[in-house]
């Protein structure tokens, strides 16, 4: 097949059209006497002029350019790709959901409301916390409304001098580029030998200045955190919040709680535990729950049951604000509840054993030829440190990435976290096969065996992908971030 | 590696080129080897003004962005513009390619910098470590 | 057994032999004991797949929509057309089941329309430099606030009074935590007023943000904001409808820093609110600070051309406690779907739906006021929705027409409780606007 390379302005030419609109039947009302003159845009964009067949070809040519979970095994670790089920999209695509309206009469929406509103008994009960707010559209902004709140409810107890959140060195770039957005200083506190937070150190660190602690449960390095009760005591005397970043949950869900765990504030990603798609990038929703003192700060509006009726409730004198435009990602939304329905609570549990069971089998299998920095029971992901062999060339964690290119897998999860130097981050989800996870590591096994015997093979690689390498320095040092038609044609 | 005779270094790997009461600041060839290819080097503004040890910029490769320590308080009258379009210069010659001069407002915080030599005993120092 | 997972009872097995263990359960052992969940999540049993479907469509049904309905509120959600080759491409499961492109060599497909979308966004708005899209509207005006913040020097932020409502709440949720002050411009005749932001102007304003067409659908003249916001080094942020650009003055005419904007309206469906996208462009000079995602064009090491994500130590996972924003994602799907739409409506085509747009709402507002009972609020230009006064509060005039099936506009309140705000879009046929008018001639 030729492969496909060209951008959608290439293949445009004056005169074309793949739009269909109704005859305009407004004679007498002239565009030109609605706007005055300087309001108005002199000359056109330049957009594509390309035919409705054209279009549709080459995003397809597109698509076929990419890999998703539909298309192989996707071990990205901390990133739970998991199948995305179809009835999900049925469902999410009807009428009833996508044509309404977010300030339509509240009884007219009734169907959406009752939906959100269990939705968030539902994830409330999965987490152990008290209330969810379903608002954040994705971990990261879930994470802010969070941070946000552990500010606003030590402010409204005139707790002023608590300025500063401590993060375990195991954490994810969000957590401090979260606390730093709420104006918060970052404490780092270092891991110790069995990858959990060191407690010494932080009860070195903990004082009356500390607002709060952001944990992963498993963390980064798929570990359960032993000490976590402890943890949460501690902070808790200290007089902090706990905030449950739950990139993880897929690990333990129906098998434990964060809220039992001694969280305070959680955030969930309904993209990654609740089988919504990841859509390239996006769209998620990342859902905030909290234990009853944080309640008031959740943000608004909040979703109130009154008898049968549900309705919005906007008078909410402590909370945060609004985190983005109406509700939340609502179609999104109605995928993780589609998906919650389905499982149930057995099925929920069958994943989390399933995701945990598939994580331990593969890091039996490949900690021979890989160096496993932690070797003890691991949740649903475990992290590797590089390859054990040593070649005449250096082959680095990159290489053997971009050689699981060459055997049509997507690579793991690579130098995250930044503890462990050479990490290679693997989650296989629970939605993958006994067969498909031998096959893998026997691609990484076989991808060991080639760094120690012909190491080239790992330099060079790609090779049977669609294009090589990426010259990255280029793209940063001379950015060329739009298409420009000069450019093309000289 | 290269070190410079005739400047002044920083444990951070920042050096100093001192004309009269105006301090010249870069980075060295140690420090352009860590950072691998730099893709942009973010320039302070004309007339800022910093106290010694302030984040005087910050540069920038691929995978991470390094801030740059300013060695001696000062108010900033040049920037060299040229890094901007050619940032790879500071990769290919980083003792000729400095980042910007300050006018110095305390001459004797020279006496925290250390001397090609003293500089070249840390960096021994440090790579042992 | 269940239908998303594969490994039988067998497979379960031979992966426990392996381990050297019985049971699942001691994969769990560093639980400590207390924390364990013993019992089952209240949260029901398992459903088949023809359960669900019975029980989402009834919900689905619970909610007016479709067919039948004509809707005419607007608000900061649109009503355009989608076309259909929208929802079949991006059902393309190499598209939707893909993470964020970290890996160009098996991304090129996600990146490219990255590309595509980015050269877009600078087309319509005549910006330079335009990202990946953040999350929608609300908050691209907040990240535009935060890049202020984080360039400027200065304790506020001047928001026109015209704003979108939703929008000024997510500005001043973000800049309460950055502890920004966020001052709001008077408006005056459904205008923002100019002479009162060039008085409140002061070195301490890190910004300006203004919004056309703003809240009320009137099309602002923002003849020297620029200048007066530069004098003060504070930007000029507008936020401008997308398919306004196709015929207004853009960001760039109006010489705005950070042009911003809600991109449903670009081939999105509504959705109760979401997902949407945020689209957000600056100045050449601002490149380097924008928040989240940009795909930029290089080659590979054949010399082939290839896209990948790009200024990547802007981002959080580089930078952590000092990155511009803590977004990771961009509404990827969504600004997908926008590519798409831009591609099919092309250069003629969103100036039609524009124009067509901008003259069913003067044809409904004229036949409105034909009657005598309402009444206009100004007489400022409009693009696709605009203001008008009921004798009664609009919120009761709004209950009266749902029960004829129609959504009516937005009830203003306060003061303003007899005022609605009333959108027309390519979509509103002759039919229905001639029925509004009747119903609302009826029940007035």
């Amino acid at each position: 097949m030729i492969q496909y390379d060209q951008l959608i302005f290439e293949i445009s030419k004056p005169g074309r059209k793949g739009f269909s609109l109704p005859a305009d039947d407004f004679t007498g009302i002239e565009v030109s006497n609605l706007f005055p003159a300087e309001l108005q845009r002199e000359g056109k964009a330049e957009l594509p002029e390309v035919s409705e067949n054209q279009v549709v070809r080459h995003y397809t040519n597109l698509s076929n350019k990419n890999f998703g979970v539909d298309t192989g095994f996707y071990p990205l670790g901390s990133c739970t790709m998991k199948y995305n089920p179809k009835i999900n999209e049925e469902i999410a695509a009807l009428p009833g959901f996508t044509c309404i309206h977010p300030l339509q009469p509240e009884e007219s929406a009734q169907g959406a409301l009752g939906l959100l509103y269990d939705l968030e008994l539902k994830l409330a009960e999965i987490t152990g916390m008290d209330a969810v707010s379903l608002q954040p559209a994705a971990g990261a902004h879930g994470e802010l409304a969070g941070i946000m709140m552990v500010k606003a409810y030590h402010d409204a107890r005139n707790d002023e001098k608590r300025t500063k959140i401590i993060v375990p060195d195991t954490a994810h770039g969000t957590n401090p580029a979260t606390a730093a957005m709420v104006g918060f200083e970052i404490v780092e506190v270092p891991s110790d030998e069995t990858g959990g937070v060191d407690v010494e150190a932080l009860k070195a660190v903990l004082n009356d200045e500390i607002a709060g602690l952001m944990l992963t449960n498993p963390s980064t390095l798929g570990l359960f955190e032993k000490n976590i009760k402890e943890i949460a005591d501690l902070i808790h005397e200290a007089g902090g919040l706990l905030y449950y970043d739950g990139a993880n949950l897929n690990a333990v869900m129906g098998k434990s709680r964060p809220g039992d765990m001694g969280f305070d504030i959680v955030h969930l990603n309904l993209h990654k535990t609740m089988s919504t798609p990841h859509g390239g990038g996006g769209p998620g929703a990342g859902p905030v729950g909290v234990k009853q003192r944080v309640a008031e700060f959740l943000p608004k509006p909040v979703i109130m049951k009154e008898e049968d009726r549900y309705r919005f409730e906007y008078d909410r004198p402590l909370s945060i604000g609004k985190m983005k435009g109406f509700y939340g990602n609502f179609g999104v939304l109605v995928r993780a509840y589609t998906y919650i329905l389905t499982m149930g609570a057995e099925g929920l549990r069958a994943a989390s054993e399933m995701a945990v069971l598939n994580a331990n089998y593969m890091q039996a299998r490949l900690k021979e030829d890989y160096i496993l920095p932690f070797d003890t029971i691991c949740k649903h992901e475990f992290v590797l440190d590089g390859l054990k062999c040593v070649s005449e060339i250096e082959v680095t964690t990159l290489d053997v990435a971009k050689r699981l290119l060459d055997h049509g897998y997507h690579p793991p999860t690579i130098y995250f976290p930044l503890i462990v130097h050479n990490a290679l981050m693997i989650e296989p989800t629970e939605t993958e096969s006994l067969e498909i996870l031998d096959a893998f590591c026997d691609a990484m096994i076989e991808i060991a065996k080639e760094a120690k015997e012909s190491p080239e093979l790992l330099k060079n690689a790609p090779i049977n992908t669609i294009i090589r390498r990426v010259d990255e320095v280029r793209a940063a040092r001379k950015p060329v971030l739009r298409w420009v038609k000069e450019e093309n044609h000289g | 590696m290269k070190i410079a005779e005739g400047l002044l270094y920083t444990k951070d790997h920042e050096w100093v080129r001192v004309e009269g009461n105006k301090a010249y600041i870069g980075i060295s060839d140690y420090a352009q080897e860590a950072m691998g290819d730099i893709v942009y080097v973010e320039l302070p503004e004309i007339d800022e003004e910093f106290e010694q040890e302030d984040t005087l910029c910050a540069i920038e490769s691929v995978k991470a962005a390094n801030d740059i320590f300013l060695p001696v308080a000062g108010r900033v009258v040049e920037v060299n513009e040229a890094l901007e379009e050619e940032p790879e210069a500071m990769n290919e010659n980083p003792y000729e390619n400095w980042i910007a001069c300050v006018e110095m407002a305390d001459e004797s915080q020279l006496k925290d910098l250390m001397n090609a030599g003293a500089y070249e005993a840390f960096i021994a120092e440090a790579e042992e470590e | 057994m269940f239908p998303y997972i594969p490994n039988t009872d067998e497979d379960v097995r031979a992966m426990l032999d392996r381990l050297g263990i019985s049971d699942v359960d001691q994969l769990f052992s560093d639980i400590p004991e207390a924390l364990r969940l013993n019992e089952l999540l209240a949260i029901g049993a398992p459903k088949s797949e023809m359960e669900i479907r019975d029980m989402m469509h009834k919900l689905a049904d619970q909610n007016l929509s479709g067919y039948g309905t004509s809707c005419f509120l607007g608000a900061g959600a649109y009503d355009h057309m989608v076309p259909a080759i929208i929802p079949s491409l991006v059902q393309r499961s190499e598209f939707l089941t893909s993470y964020t492109p970290y890996q160009p060599e098996i991304s090129q497909g996600t990146l490219q329309v990255i590309f595509e979308f980015q050269t877009m966004i600078c087309e319509l708005t005549g910006m330079a430099v335009s990202n990946a899209s953040l999350y929608d509207g609300p908050s691209a005006a907040a990240e535009a606030a935060m890049l202020s913040a984080g360039v400027n020097k200065g304790s506020k932020i001047l928001i026109s009074a015209t704003l979108n409502p939703e929008v000024k709440e997510v500005v001043k949720t973000y800049m309460r935590f950055r502890s920004i002050e966020v001052v709001e411009i008077p408006e005056k005749d459904g205008h923002t007023d100019l002479d009162a932001m060039k008085e409140m102007l002061d070195p301490e304003a890190i910004a300006v943000m203004i919004q056309s067409p703003n809240f009320y659908g009137v099309v602002e003249n923002l003849e020297g904001v620029s200048a007066a916001a530069h004098q003060q080094k504070a930007h000029f942020i507008l936020m401008q409808d997308p398919i306004s650009m196709a015929i207004l003055r853009t960001p760039a005419d109006w010489e705005a820093d950070i042009a911003i904007g809600e991109g449903q309206p670009l081939g999105n469906t509504i959705s109760f609110g979401g997902p949407h996208l945020g689209f957000i462009a600056v100045t050449k000079k601002l490149m380097r600070k924008l928040p989240g995602r940009i795909a930029g064009q290089t080659v590979d090491l054949d010399g082939k051309r290839a896209f990948t994500l790009t200024l990547q130590a802007r981002e959080q996972h580089i930078r952590r406690g000092k990155a511009t924003s803590n977004i990771c994602s961009n509404q990827a799907l969504n600004a997908l779907i926008a590519t798409i739409y831009m591609a099919t409506m092309g250069k003629e085509g969103l100036v039609e739906v524009a124009e067509q747009s901008a003259k069913r709402a003067a044809y409904l507002k004229r036949e409105l006021l034909e009657s005598g009972k309402i009444k206009a609020v100004n007489d400022q230009p409009f693009f696709r929705e605009f203001t008008v006064e009921l004798p009664k509060s609009a919120k009761e005039v709004n209950q009266a027409l749902l029960e004829n099936g129609i959504i009516g506009g937005y009830a203003l309140t306060g003061k303003k409780e007899n005022q609605m705000i009333l959108c027309a879009t390519e979509k509103r046929t002759k039919d229905e606007m001639d029925h509004l008018v009747q119903v609302m001639e009826a029940i007035l």
